[in-house]
């Protein structure tokens, strides 16, 4: 369910647009950032608040790769799949990253820890190869810092 | 009109038509998918690609889509053309790329779109060999089923179901070749119109559950054109028949009237003709009270005209839901002076009223296309979506006019739809509702206004004054009335084609009065003005055109003594007047019913004869346009089943031999009504439908199984039944040209198995029929019109102290008694109930849901409904029985009323 | 050489964003300042005459697209007084102070709503989602000062009073750095109302998409914007009549926008001498791949490739060959290594058959099957796709099956065909609703034209030769 303080953060950005309809994406984002991702409860309220239906607030959501209808892990690991990345060494990433948490792309660890997800371009093909882990880039990487990175977040979680 | 080329001949085309239009116009075959003729263009498929040429010497060309190509002047294009063809066959492969090729278990199969435009760009060999995704379906609710897995993505649904018909609850989610057409959760759909789509898409996505139960391929359905007889729209249908169930409603095609789309209680509200509790054999009962006996036709005949042969003591009453020959036919039976409308006096006055307007005065009655094409509407005191749904669609439709007209100077062309949805955005041009209570049209509404029936009349006094001041006045306006008055007035004054929508509801005088009053003003202020007035039943107009006692001068009648028998006509009077009343008609008098399904008066008939449905005999019906209509039988009924009119010039011929000519068949009826009241004489121009030569095939050419039908019972191929009222015969053989515009039996053309074929059968796509449209328009404005006023305002309603005034609510699905025999369609009915506004419910002590008692005795749960005004109380139409709508009722609470009703 | 580098020169070094001060000292708004004197046709002309084509990879000319803006509102609207919004009370109240019965309802006149009568809206297109670009993320965050005060100007030019920003998601640094901007921006009024005591208002709001390319495409950024499906609209209209909400809008590049400022300020003979060829200005080039020093630079526009890969991208690493490489980001046709002396500006990139584009250049070297790259390229594509229309929702995703089952070494002669065949068919300008599926079959035809050998291969080893 959407809280009051997502409620008050989303009506604060309507002022900004012409109409309700215009903050869908961002009001998906605000509820998002507070579990990670968007329940159909979340969506039902996010559209009433926006004086949309359900399905017209769903056709928006499901359209970008950014905004989760499926629940996700802790920690959200997208790893740069595209082309300056994939030439600059992503299958070898790849496959590290699948033997650190033996999972794939598109899947979540069965301790709820992390999600591995396809993303398409960083936008930072010069420093190639590339991750962002929740809101942290991570340039250049061989695999070896990606298991050091992953293994620091698999390490706070366990203290 | 433009010339453009094709393969480098020259062809004259309108000029706001693009290439798709065009060439289907010129009866080319040119594949597409997401193109439709009343949606527009959305250049989403890619199916239509044709080359295009710069100019004579361009022999290269570019591959253009025609439909998002506008069909300019010396436009050169090739449909031929060898990378043409290649490009449309390679879009057939990519849309077919996740198909799952189920065509043997698909019920489109047959009248597949896909297939035939898979057919029609030569697309044989499969040749990917890589994985197909699947979804996952929905349960759409009892019409609609779903099979996700066969979408081509061509976006005609969402653009019919949002775009066309104002549905929220069904969209598109997700992205690439995911994209997934549904609701937002399992659930039948919110609109009306939902059963369109399984017209509107071109693959088995979304196919009629009620079809699938008793499923038949498109081929071996017997099918003749009808009209629906649902409500007084007259929409046109194809009725499909096999084995003797009638197995689903397709829509036919009428530019005047409902276009390419029907509302779901017409689709699927057919099965009652299926129904167990259809009545197939004469009976009598000796005695009242005395068990029914049996009768054979013949029987049944010779008592009825014995009968009827002591004429003077007979009473006929008729029925708005019976064809004008059936009505005509008992007239005739019984004389005139003692023909009754079946009409209770009220909705009878009103329904004269209606007539003297529209043939007294200069405002003109609209067809469902005229209605989509105001620029202004005022409805007043309907709520139109559950009376007559396909108005609403087209008041939809109506909505875009205005700022259409605004957009004239950006020069979008009107097909292209998405464009001109982008430039007009949520501007609507003005459609003013004043309701008693919220409807479904209010989202597009400029204004609503919610009243009791008085001060609505009210609001349509004050508008028709600002008008013209020769109008009469309304006292004591509220200053928000005059306000609200004033609005509309300007916008209706500042339209073109200004509309007024009214109907019998409420049975009310003065709204319709106030109606046709703002109609009139708007005339008298030279517009092009027109008065819709909505009528619940399939035949009222007809009926009331053919005029008759009303039934409660009937009623006295009787009770004078006057008559001892009483010939009742498709008419369950349960409906319209209260049982006390019905009793007293009916009690020590022979009574005598021809009727197809049992009620409460076939329970009590004397002398019993059942009678055909629309869809196993012909006739007429006048919708509330007044537009006379045909529908055709399609198929013969199982057990004796006659139609109405059938019996009842059977009766009569046998007392009068030398009759029978008049009454040998429809046409010979028709001309004879015709000639007996000059109000029908334009029925005379659609007369004679038997001179084709040939009889037209109800039966496809691939109808398949004729003979093995009764194999088990004669190996023999039985000679085809008989019809002597049309021009169809029950046969596959026949007529094999396009027959003319009325008898249009199903839409086919070489390689065209889909409704698309429907295409052939226009002069231009999405204009009128070849040969023009069907149907004789009964009601024209007079050279010399009347321009006078009519009625004076009511004086404002008051709540009563103690007393709500019950006023009637309709249900699309529910109010309408034939309908409410389909399944879903009960399924989705609301329960009983008395709506009260919270406050009113609140002074009473009611909650929701709990039992109030109404003067009557009735007892009834309650319903919140906080549009509804105070000092009112609304009551659904054909579900909480017989009130006296009009009338004022103290309501209790049944908890707290001293133990009486309790135990309910 | 030519030495003048006005976008980025004093973006510094350590990559922090100018601030409002910093930027000001750099000759900062004084392009507004003098925009400001001049009449709208003229900021438009000037642009026009500098030859200033869209950065965004279009190569639209940005002065002829301000012009497109009608100066009168052709569009009319229906407002106030005809706009009656209704509002419903509740629970219904008697009102004794009516003559009558009210019945719950009370009525307002009021306009539709506060944007009812706003003219123009100006969008600066940040979504950079093309695979192997990042040259506006530079602009972005080293000075998002240059970008509003391009804004400003611009929305000036066509008489905007409201724009957006519309960001790509994953740029999180820029987002932060551009809203602090926009607060030092109003605060010193080159925002708001009355700018620099002028009777022209504008603001600007930021807006961060959530990752789609598709959004990029300038319309399908509209429908983003408004909050719909973010899928490409049909034209006509055209955007600068019919744009977000039904209004003319305008929608330009991030590194277009950031050309403004200096060509107002320099005028339009020093920004035509920036470049070598008849396309004036500079280019923001970058070059990523298994080069010594991937990165960006900005350029005289018409610089060569040889130049950027050789001098700035300090050559190949050591062990690698150039074979290839795409022009301006993942929706260019290939070109190979003797192609280098190409000079990058439109016309000459085009005149080789592929595209400038956004002028980031992706290489390709002779370790990297170019067969995989663009196996890799089109799951970008079909994984981007709207799935609007037929050849590219289920063209491309066959098309990028068919290049993994050459890689898996299960590729068929036929194959081939199938390939030329989309690249053939879905490549043609009109053959799609917008033009994502034709650039994605850019790589692929010029693949199949430079890399046929390779292609071969696959089919003949049945295995990726590279593996
Ligand atoms: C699939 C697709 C993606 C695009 N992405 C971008 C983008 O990220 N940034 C951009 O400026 N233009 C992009 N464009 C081009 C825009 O449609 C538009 O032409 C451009 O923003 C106009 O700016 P300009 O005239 O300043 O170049 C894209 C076009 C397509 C077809
Ligand atoms: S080419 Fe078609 S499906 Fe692909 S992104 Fe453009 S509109 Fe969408
Ligand atoms: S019918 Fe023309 S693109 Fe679909």
């Amino acid at each position: 369910m959407m809280t009051p303080q997502d409620r008050r953060e989303i009506e604060a950005l309507l002022h900004t647009y012409p109409t309700r309809q215009a903050v869908a994406l961002e009001a998906l984002k605000i509820v998002q950032r507070r579990q990670r991702w968007v329940s159909d409860d979340d969506l039902r309220d996010v559209a009433a608040l926006l004086e949309m239906t359900p399905a017209e607030l769903d056709g928006v959501a499901t359209f970008y790769s950014q905004v989760f209808r499926q629940p996700v892990g802790e920690h959200v690991i997208r790893l740069c799949d595209s082309v300056s990345c994939w030439i600059m060494g992503e299958i070898a990433l790849q496959e590290r990253l699948s033997q650190l948490l033996g999972i794939r792309t598109g899947e979540t660890t069965p301790d709820g820890r992390f999600t591995w997800l396809p993303v398409s371009c960083l936008g930072v093909c010069e420093q190639a190869p590339a991750m962002m882990l929740d809101d942290t880039l991570y340039t250049q990487l061989t695999p070896e810092d990606l298991e050091a990175i992953v293994q620091r977040y698999v390490q706070e979680g366990s203290r | 009109m433009v010339t453009i080329y094709i393969e480098g001949k020259p062809y004259q085309v309108p000029e706001d038509h693009n290439l798709l239009q065009a060439c289907l116009s010129l009866g080319f075959d040119l594949p597409y998918f997401c193109w439709h003729p009343a949606l527009g263009s959305a250049g989403a498929c890619r199916q239509c690609a044709v080359k295009q040429f710069k100019d004579v010497d361009d022999t290269q060309g570019r591959i253009v889509m025609a439909c998002m190509t506008p069909a300019a002047e010396s436009t050169r294009i090739s449909i031929d053309d060898p990378e043409a063809r290649e490009f449309r066959a390679a879009v057939i492969e990519w849309l077919m790329v996740n198909h799952p090729h189920d065509c043997p278990i698909c019920d489109e199969g047959g009248e597949c779109h896909l297939q035939d435009m898979t057919v029609m760009s030569g697309h044989v060999n499969r040749e990917y060999r890589f994985p197909k995704r699947t979804y996952r379906n929905q349960d759409l609710g009892p019409f609609i089923g779903h099979e996700m897995n066969r979408c081509i993505a061509c976006y005609r649904c969402v653009r019919f179901y949002q775009d066309y018909a104002g549905g929220r609850d069904f969209n598109v989610t997700g992205a690439r070749d995911h994209v997934y057409f549904g609701r937002f959760e399992d659930g039948p759909f919110e609109s009306e119109f939902s059963g369109n789509l399984v017209e509107i898409c071109p693959t088995g996505v979304f196919t009629d559950k009620t079809l699938h139960r008793h499923y038949t391929r498109k081929w071996d359905l017997q099918t003749a054109p009808s009209i629906c007889v649902l409500c007084g729209a007259g929409c046109n249908t194809i009725p499909g028949e096999r084995y003797g169930t009638l197995r689903r409603i397709r829509n036919r095609y009428h530019h005047e009237v409902n276009g390419y789309f029907l509302c779901d209680r017409g689709r699927y509200g057919y099965e009652f003709v299926n129904d167990e509790r259809r009545l197939r054999q004469a009976t009598r009962r000796a005695r009242q009270g005395d068990h029914a006996e049996t009768l054979s036709p013949a029987q049944a005949v010779a008592e009825l005209a014995a009968l009827a042969a002591r004429r003077e003591r007979l009473i006929g009453i008729g029925s708005p839901r019976a064809s004008l020959e059936a009505n005509f036919a008992l007239r005739a039976l019984v004389g005139a002076e003692r023909f009754s409308t079946g009409l209770p006096a009220q909705q009878a006055g009103l329904l004269d009223l209606i007539l003297d307007v529209l043939r007294n005065g200069p405002v003109r009655s609209p067809s469902i296309r005229d209605i989509a094409q105001a620029d202004a509407v005022l409805v007043l005191g309907e709520d139109v979506t559950q009376v007559t749904p396909r108005v609403a669609l087209a008041l939809r439709q109506a909505v875009r006019q205005e700022p259409l007209r605004e957009l004239a100077e950006l020069h979008i062309p009107l097909w292209q739809d998405a464009g001109i949805r982008e430039a007009i955005q949520d501007e609507r041009g003005p459609l003013f509702i004043a309701a008693v209570h919220a409807t479904h049209l209010d989202d597009v509404a400029t204004l609503t206004y919610r009243a009791a029936p008085d001060d609505l009349a009210r609001l349509g006094f004050a508008v028709a004054h600002l008008l013209d001041t020769q109008a009469p006045d309304v006292d004591d306006l509220t200053a928000e009335q005059r306000l609200i008055a004033e609005a509309i007035a300007a916008d209706l004054q500042a339209a073109e084609r200004p509309l007024v929508v009214t109907g019998v509801t409420h049975g009310n005088r003065a709204l319709v009065q106030a109606a046709a009053n703002v109609a009139l003003a708007l005339c008298n202020a030279e517009r092009a003005a027109s008065l819709a007035c909505l009528v619940p039943e399939s035949n009222s107009i007809g009926l009331a055109m053919m005029g008759g006692m009303n039934l409660n001068a009937a009623l006295q009648y009787v009770q004078e003594g006057q008559a001892d028998t009483v010939i009742i006509l498709e008419n369950d009077l349960h409906r319209r007047m209260e049982t006390v009343a019905i009793a007293s008609l009916l009690a020590d008098r022979r009574v005598v019913v021809l009727d197809y399904l049992e009620n409460e008066i076939t329970q009590i008939a004397d002398l019993f004869l059942p009678t055909a449905t629309f869809a196993e005999c012909s006739g007429t019906l006048v919708n509330y346009e007044g537009r006379a209509q045909r529908f055709f039988q399609v198929f013969e009924p199982a057990g004796d089943v006659r139609p109405a009119h059938r019996w009842l010039f059977e009766a009569m011929n046998t007392g009068r031999e030398n009759d029978s000519e008049t009454w040998e068949h429809l046409d010979t009826i028709a001309k004879t009504l015709a000639q007996a009241m000059p109000q029908f004489a334009p029925l005379l121009s659609d007369v004679p439908l038997v001179a084709l030569g040939m009889k037209i095939p109800r039966q496809s050419p691939r109808h398949s199984g004729r003979t093995a039908i009764h194999a088990d019972q004669d190996v023999n191929v039985p000679r085809p039944p008989q019809d002597p009222d049309s021009p169809l015969s029950f046969s596959m053989e026949g007529f094999e040209g396009q027959p003319p515009a009325a008898l249009i039996p199903r839409y086919w053309a070489p390689g065209w198995n889909s409704v698309q074929a429907l295409n052939k059968f226009q002069q231009e796509v999405g204009g009128p029929l070849r040969g023009g449209d069907p149907g004789q328009r009964l009601l024209e404005a007079p050279a010399s019109p009347r321009q006078t006023y009519s009625g004076s305002a009511p004086s404002a309603f008051r709540p009563r102290a103690e007393q709500w005034l019950l006023v009637p609510i309709h249900h699309i699905f529910g109010s309408e008694p034939l309908s409410l025999l389909t399944p879903g369609i009960a399924a989705l009915a609301p329960h009983p109930y008395l709506a009260l506004n919270p406050a009113d419910a609140a002074k009473l002590g009611l909650v929701e849901g709990e039992t109030a008692l109404l003067d009557n005795g009735n007892s009834l749960p309650v319903k919140l409904l906080p549009s509804l005004p105070q000092g009112v109380a609304g009551l659904p139409v054909g579900l909480a029985a017989r009130e006296s709508m009009g009338t004022y009722s103290s309501l209790r609470s049944a908890k707290r009323a001293n133990g009486s009703a309790e135990s309910d | 050489m030519k030495t003048e580098r006005p976008l980025t020169q004093h973006i510094r070094a350590d990559g922090l964003a100018l601030n409002l001060r910093e930027y000001e000292a750099t000759g900062g708004y004084q392009g507004l300042r003098t925009t400001l004197q001049m009449e709208q046709h003229q900021v438009t002309k000037t642009i026009q005459d500098s030859t200033l084509w869209g950065r965004g990879g279009a190569g639209f000319g940005t002065g002829r697209k301000w012009s497109f803006v009608p100066d009168k509102d052709l569009h009319k609207r229906h407002i106030f007084p005809n706009e009656i919004v209704v509002m419903i009370e509740e629970p219904a109240v008697w009102d004794n102070a009516l003559a009558g019965f009210t019945t719950g309802v009370k009525w307002g006149f009021m306009p539709k709503g506060e944007y009812a009568t706003s003219p123009t809206y100006l969008v600066a297109n940040a979504d950079e989602m093309e695979a192997g670009v990042f040259k506006d993320r530079v602009l972005l965050e080293g000075n998002p000062h240059q970008l509003i005060e391009g804004m400003i100007i611009a929305a000036y030019a066509v008489r905007a009073d409201t724009a957006f920003i519309f960001l790509r998601w994953a740029y999180k640094e820029a987002a932060q750095r551009i809203e602090k901007a926009l607060a030092e921006a109003r605060q010193a009024n080159y925002l708001g109302e009355h700018i620099l005591g002028t009777d022209f208002s504008l603001d600007i709001h930021l807006h961060i998409s959530a990752g789609r390319y598709i959004c990029g495409e300038a319309t399908a950024l509209l429908n983003s914007l408004e909050g719909r499906r973010p899928t490409p609209r049909a034209k006509p209209p055209h955007t600068a009549t019919v744009g977000l909400w039904g209004r003319p809008t305008v929608v330009n590049n991030v590194e277009t926008l950031s050309n403004v400022p200096h060509i107002l300020r320099n005028g339009v003979d020093w920004y035509k001498a920036l470049s070598y060829t008849a396309e004036g200005g500079t280019k923001l080039y970058g070059v990523s791949g298994r080069v010594k020093r991937p990165g960006w630079w900005e350029l005289p526009m018409g610089t060569t490739a040889r130049e950027i890969v050789q001098e700035h991208a300090g050559g190949m690493l050591d062990g690698y060959q150039l074979r290839g490489f795409l022009p301006g980001g993942a929706s260019t046709d290939f070109l190979l290594a003797e192609h280098l002396d190409v000079r990058m500006d439109l016309k000459s990139v085009a005149a080789l058959g592929s595209r400038l584009g956004t002028g980031t250049m992706i290489i390709l070297d002779d370790k990297t099957c170019p067969v995989s790259m663009t196996a890799n390229l089109m799951h970008f594509f079909a994984r981007e796709s709207c799935g609007w229309c037929t050849p590219c929702r289920d063209g491309l995703p066959w098309t990028a099956k068919v290049l993994d089952a050459l890689e898996a070494g299960q590729g068929r002669p036929e194959d081939i065909d199938r390939l030329q065949k989309h690249a053939h068919l879905i490549g043609s300008p009109d053959s799609t609703f917008c033009p994502l599926a034709p650039g994605a079959m850019e790589p692929l035809q010029s693949a199949l034209q430079y890399f046929a050998e390779d292609f071969q291969e696959h089919v003949r080893q049945q295995r990726c030769p590279w593996h």
